[in-house]
């Protein structure tokens, strides 16, 4: 798209062609490398995602049921530095979010004092009203958090977009590494790199530091991942963080609500889950408290939750802080509940629900990115400059249709980093979700996170959903 | 364990197993086929193998002949058979997908890995050149599942319940075998002694790869009592009937002790094993081979229903 390589900022080289400090001893390993050996190793890495069944399933898509994520083996650094402001700026807005989250459920302060409309809220389907005048247990709303950051510059990080319901991806951060340590050990004895490897582990304490009243003590708390089954797209992902965090993997069917408590059907009989870590969305979690077709919920779930029977992780209700339309305010947002100036920025976006936005937008539709509200995954989304007239025209027949469904960016000089192709190095535009985890213990951000690369030139566009693939992510030790 | 689990890998276990005896029902078929000139009866060995494996009905509703090649392609790979082997391995790794919490990799990826290499060898039609590579894979595909268990599961709920699903399904598939067959042990004037018994009787116990084992316990001399003997009482034969109710009992032990105490099923069980481990050869004829498998096969489906049902396999 717009952005050509040597116009945006490229992780590991300067402009002039040299390699930049974070990349220097591994660029020096890798042009010491064999280049067929290393071709052999790539062809090897997705036999072995094949084997252990990393893939994920694509809705849809009947022939491939099940895919990889393509992976490459260059991995995209970040120095320590980097990491430190990082790091800061995540916490920040993690924290700011879960006050923005107990304010809304609760007096509305924010609103009250005007620094956010009213309209942000009203008929918005990820506000539940359920929720209202609730506290959760530890007041954490969202235990598991996914920041998506692009870089435009050396100390220009932004974001992108906010994970606040369930984000997804972890286990490639996790298995992405166990991949490199396996295909190259030696780059892992001479650069140092931060471990991953304990995500479940902390996963798992920082779930258990969220029992609800119910939970009396004694043995530890019982911990379950909630799926909607092997034929979501995540099935892979909610069965191996079960495995690593020791817990049950359960479905809707599994469980039932016995004397107030949420129970799951065991070899001898009906047994208490403490906390459920559910990665099943809001609207399917309790027939009889949202969607009633739902199969993939538990009736009556919500009752025990209110009582405090059963913890949900995260929070229902926490979707409306990742809202596109809310994601707007979230400079707002942070200076109104931390008092201090973001230190990561958004994205300068215009909302299409103002007049004035909407006419600029209309205006300049050609060089905007335009995203559903209520979208994800990189569908119903116009990315102006490679789109056709045509799509550009029927694209702002829907915009006029209603305005209010579509905020605008523009579209931004994504940093790039080289991916290992036949021909060799190519560069490719890339993003990170680190991810974060909330407890009444503190927020704990895994050091790196998910980094998606876009394969194709050129595009923008990093969703596995739509041909993107992942590189191992790695912060650089002090 | 979760309920559902149980039954994850209780089918996981079973649709391998079943998986292999087709796999080896299809290998004496195909066997025959070479050794039989005749046409006719090369038609009735492969119409026996459909009988044995349920799907004559279904076979007979989409073909009007018998012949060899399209019968194993039915049997292996046909999209429109719910119960091919293609299909029998794929709900088998379904099932350790559902269960992949309670499994260990290595018997994930053995299982996957299987699926993997079978539905590459099964993308395109199977002709008789390569019907024993695909015969060989699939049987392959159940040894190392069944080792890497062995191996690397710890002796608990999961890996009994595994055991469990593996020793119904064997007791159950062999018993039909033999019914299908039962005939060719019956005493009949005509047969009696004919070159055509000896090869009856071989073909039946290759299809419940017994031949060799009952060659060198028999010291090589066939007779019809001798081999029903050994394939429902035998308990050194891992095939026979008597052999799968005795693991059976013994993994439901196990579960009776972790879980300390015993369910409705386990009553079942010893009331049918004591039975089995009671009754003789003789008696067996004297009542009717035929009813006694029909018998054994209900009782088996009866065993293998409670313990879906204690174990709350479902809601």
């Amino acid at each position: 798209m717009s952005a050509e390589s040597g116009t945006n900022f490229d992780e590991m080289l300067n402009a002039d062609g040299s390699v930049r400090p974070a990349y220097a001893e591994y660029r020096q390993w890798f042009d010491s490398q064999d280049k067929s050996w290393l071709r052999r190793q790539d062809a090897e890495a997705e036999r072995f995602f094949r084997r252990i069944g990393i893939t994920f399933n694509v809705y849809g898509d009947d022939a491939a049921e099940e895919r990889l994520i393509p992976f490459d083996m260059i991995p995209r650094i970040i120095t320590a530095r980097e990491w430190r402001k990082l790091t800061r700026g995540i916490e920040q807005r993690v924290r700011a979010l879960n006050a923005f989250l107990q304010d809304l459920y609760h007096r509305q302060e924010i609103i009250r004092s005007g620094r956010l409309p009213i309209e942000a809220l009203r008929n918005n389907e990820a506000f539940l009203s359920q929720m209202i005048g609730f506290t959760p247990p530890g007041g954490v709303y969202t235990h598991v958090v996914g920041i998506d950051l692009v870089r435009t510059g050396p100390d220009d990080f932004m974001v992108l977009e906010d994970n606040a319901r369930t984000p997804s991806g972890v286990s490639y951060m996790l298995e992405n590494r166990e991949t490199m340590m396996a295909m190259f050990p030696e780059l892992f004895t001479k650069i140092p790199v931060r471990p991953v490897s304990d995500y479940p582990r902390r996963l798992a304490r920082s779930l258990r530091a969220c029992a609800p009243p119910a939970y009396k003590g004694g043995k530890r708390p019982v911990v379950a991942v909630l799926t909607p089954g092997i034929f979501n797209s995540a099935y892979f992902e909610h069965a191996f963080l079960a495995d690593q965090m020791g817990a049950e993997l359960v479905e809707g069917n599994d469980l039932r609500v016995v004397d107030g408590r949420v129970c799951m059907r065991t070899t001898t009989g009906y047994k208490a889950i403490d906390v459920i870590y559910r990665r099943v969305d809001d609207d399917y979690l309790d027939p009889l408290s949202f969607n009633p077709n739902s199969q993939l919920g538990v009736a009556g779930i919500f009752d025990v939750y209110r009582s405090g029977g059963v913890t949900i992780a995260n929070a229902p209700g926490t979707g409306i802080a990742d809202d596109k339309a809310i994601y707007s305010y979230m400079p707002e947002i942070v200076e109104f509940y931390t008092g201090e100036k973001p230190i990561l920025q958004n994205v300068p976006t215009w909302r299409c629900s103002e007049a004035d936005s909407l006419g600029y937008v209309l205006d300049n539709l050609a060089d905007l990115v335009v995203k559903e509200v209520h979208g994800s995954g990189g569908y119903g989304m116009l990315i102006g400059p490679t789109s056709s007239k045509k799509e550009i025209a029927d694209f702002e027949q829907k915009l006029r249709a209603k305005p209010s469904n579509y905020i605008a960016q523009p579209t931004l000089s994504l940093s790039t980093c080289p991916i290992f192709t036949k021909e060799g190095l190519a560069p490719r535009h890339l993003d990170l979700r680190p991810f974060v985890l909330v407890s009444p213990d503190g927020i704990d951000i895994t050091p790196g996170g998910l980094t998606r690369v876009a394969l194709k030139k050129g595009s923008l566009v990093v969703n596995s959903s739509q041909g993107g693939g992942t590189k191992d992510s790695w912060v650089l030790d002090e | 364990m979760l309920g559902r689990g149980a039954s994850g890998v209780f089918w996981m276990s079973r649709y391998l197993e079943r998986a292999e005896n087709t796999a080896r029902l299809i290998d004496v078929g195909f066997h025959l086929a070479l050794t039989r000139g005749n046409r006719q009866s090369q038609d009735e060995e492969w119409k026996s193998v459909l009988t044995t494996t349920g799907m004559l009905e279904d076979y007979c509703s989409k073909h009007t002949d018998f012949g060899g090649s399209q019968v194993f392609n039915y049997l292996l790979r046909d999209r429109d058979n719910p119960g091919s082997v293609l299909a029998m391995v794929e709900n088998a790794r379904t099932n350790a997908r559902v269960v992949r919490t309670s499994i260990t990799n290595a018997v994930w990826e053995t299982t996957n890995e299987g699926w993997m290499h079978l539905r590459d060898l099964l993308s395109r039609p199977v002709r008789e050149t390569n019907l024993g590579e695909v015969l060989r894979e699939i049987r392959r595909i159940g040894t190392l599942v069944r080792g890497a268990l062995e191996g690397t599961m710890l002796r608990n709920e999961v890996f009994n319940f595994s055991r469990i699903g593996t020793f119904i399904e064997r007791a159950d598939n062999t018993a039909r075998i033999l019914d299908v067959k039962y005939y060719v042990l019956l005493p009949s004037a005509a047969w009696v002694g004919s070159s055509l018994d000896n090869v009856q009787w071989d073909t039946l116990l290759r299809s419940v790869a017994g031949n060799r084992a009952y060659t060198w316990l028999n010291a090589g001399s066939m007779d019809p009592r001798g081999i029903a003997r050994f394939l429902i009482l035998d308990g050194q034969f891992p095939r026979s009937l008597v052999f799968s109710y005795d693991k059976i009992r013994s993994n439901m032990a196990g579960l009776a002790k972790e879980y300390g105490h015993e369910v409705p099923a386990h009553q079942l069980l010893r009331d049918a094993g004591d039975k089995l481990n009671q009754v003789t050869i003789e008696e067996i004829f004297e009542g009717g081979l035929h009813e006694f498998l029909q018998d054994f096969i209900g009782k088996t489906i009866e065993i293998g229903s409670a313990i879906a049902a204690d174990y709350r396999f479902s809601e």
